[in-house]
């Protein structure tokens, strides 16, 4: 830990003993790429919540107002943008498997805004980010678990600041007619539930042009399928009343662990998410 | 060896285009050239040919857009889907997008954007 500490690059995150990978967005995207719902023979098969979730870019966080301002170290940062469509929804995802049932943490440093294109404060133009993981164990007796956790901004123009975590998708529905494709949308408005506690409030900092990079800490349990507990800056939460998606197994996913980040639009406006840098890190065996 | 990075992205994706229509903005300052890629995926067409015309289109902050002078138009032949048109830009600041018109019918496209720095 010493010489995370000597690093500035790593002394501002908490790991645990290994890290699985850093990604900091300054030589690329390192993996993180668009989702797209399963589809067979042709783009029409998939689920229609699937069909556009716009993709990640690499953002110097650029301001009509004030230029650039870069990234929270270096340049650039990740940037997920909906379209200008209430529950408009932009998704990037890094796609891992796992070598043993251990913990897993996540580590971010995040900010989100809604599109500068009004001269108005638009606090709360932006519904909901989130990150979800998806999980599916190596035997196939186990299970597929997706613990999703996303902080509800604004909704219908009233401020919520609520963390929330989601227990179930929608069904699960047969794609295509080979009888080996399947689906379901996890990412609806539905289901969400508020996590116990008081809502937490984030530095928006007035204008929209204005970024303030914000820490996010998550943690997994592989063996018991459960989040440990998330630290958002000074707050930290659970992990009792956080929930998870479980379902069976599936045919072609073992030992899966994919991460994700969203953000989702309460507007016809643009909504944006920044991720200056992720960090994702273990607890395994060598 | 420093390999130049470089990048696609699929910025439009099953996307009906009709009369007037814009490409969503895609970031692209760290790039030094662009390729659009565009192949049309289906076609309704009334009795006339389907043209597409596009325009590549600049922006200083996203928002804000103006003509880069480059353009790709052509006629949807609905026996050669298969085959993307391209255009080619370099030079062109932080934000890149296509802004096009159909007058006459409606196209699904698919738009790869590739970059390199």
């Amino acid at each position: 830990m010493q010489s995370l500490l000597a690093n500035p690059r790593l002394s501002r995150f908490d790991p645990l003993e290994r890290i699985l990978c850093y990604d900091d967005f300054d030589a690329g995207l390192n993996g993180w790429t668009g989702l797209i719902g399963n589809y067979e023979n042709s783009l029409d098969s998939m689920l229609p919540d699937y069909r556009d979730l716009r993709p990640p870019m690499l953002s110097n966080l650029t301001m009509w107002d004030t230029g650039t301002a870069g990234s929270m170290e270096g340049i650039y940062a990740l940037k997920l943008a909906t379209r200008p469509q209430a529950g408009g929804l932009s998704v990037g995802i890094k796609r891992h498997t796992f070598r043993a049932l251990g913990q897993v943490q996540l580590e971010c440093y995040f900010a989100f805004k809604p599109e500068a294109s009004e001269l108005k404060l638009g606090e709360m133009d932006v519904r909901a980010w989130g990150v979800f993981f998806d999980v599916q164990d190596g035997q196939a007796q186990g299970r597929r678990w997706m613990p999703h956790l996303r902080y509800l901004n604004a909704e219908g123009g009233k401020h919520r600041g609520r963390w929330q975590t989601k227990p179930a998708t929608r069904s699960v529905q047969p794609i295509g007619a080979s009888g080996k494709t399947v689906s379901h949308f996890h990412l609806g408005a539905e289901g969400w539930e508020d996590v116990p506690g008081e809502p937490q409030l984030l530095c928006y900092n007035e204008i929209a042009t204005k970024m303030n990079w914000h820490y996010l800490r998550v943690g997994l349990d592989l063996k018991k399928r459960a989040f440990t507990g998330f630290q958002c800056n000074d707050h930290t939460f659970g992990p009792e009343g956080l929930h998870c998606i479980q379902l069976p197994a599936m045919a072609n996913l073992w030992c899966m662990l994919n991460a994700a980040f969203w953000v989702e639009a309460d507007l016809d406006k643009r909504a944006f998410l920044y991720i200056d840098s992720v960090l994702l890190s273990g607890e395994f065996a060598r | 060896m420093n390999m130049p990075p470089s990048h696609t992205a699929v910025v439009e994706r099953d996307q009906c285009w009709e009369g007037d229509f814009a490409t969503e903005p895609y970031e692209v300052g760290w790039s030094r050239e662009a390729i659009f890629f565009v192949r049309i995926l289906r076609a309704e067409a009334a009795d006339a040919p389907l043209n597409v015309e596009l325009q590549v289109q600049l922006s200083p902050d996203g928002i804000h857009w103006c003509d880069e002078g480059s353009s790709v138009n052509f006629v949807v032949q609905p026996q050669r889907l298969d085959e993307p048109f391209f255009v080619r830009v370099a030079h062109y600041g932080g934000w890149l997008r296509l802004a096009g018109r159909i007058p006459q019918g409606r196209a699904w496209a698919l738009v790869h954007l590739a970059l390199k720095a």
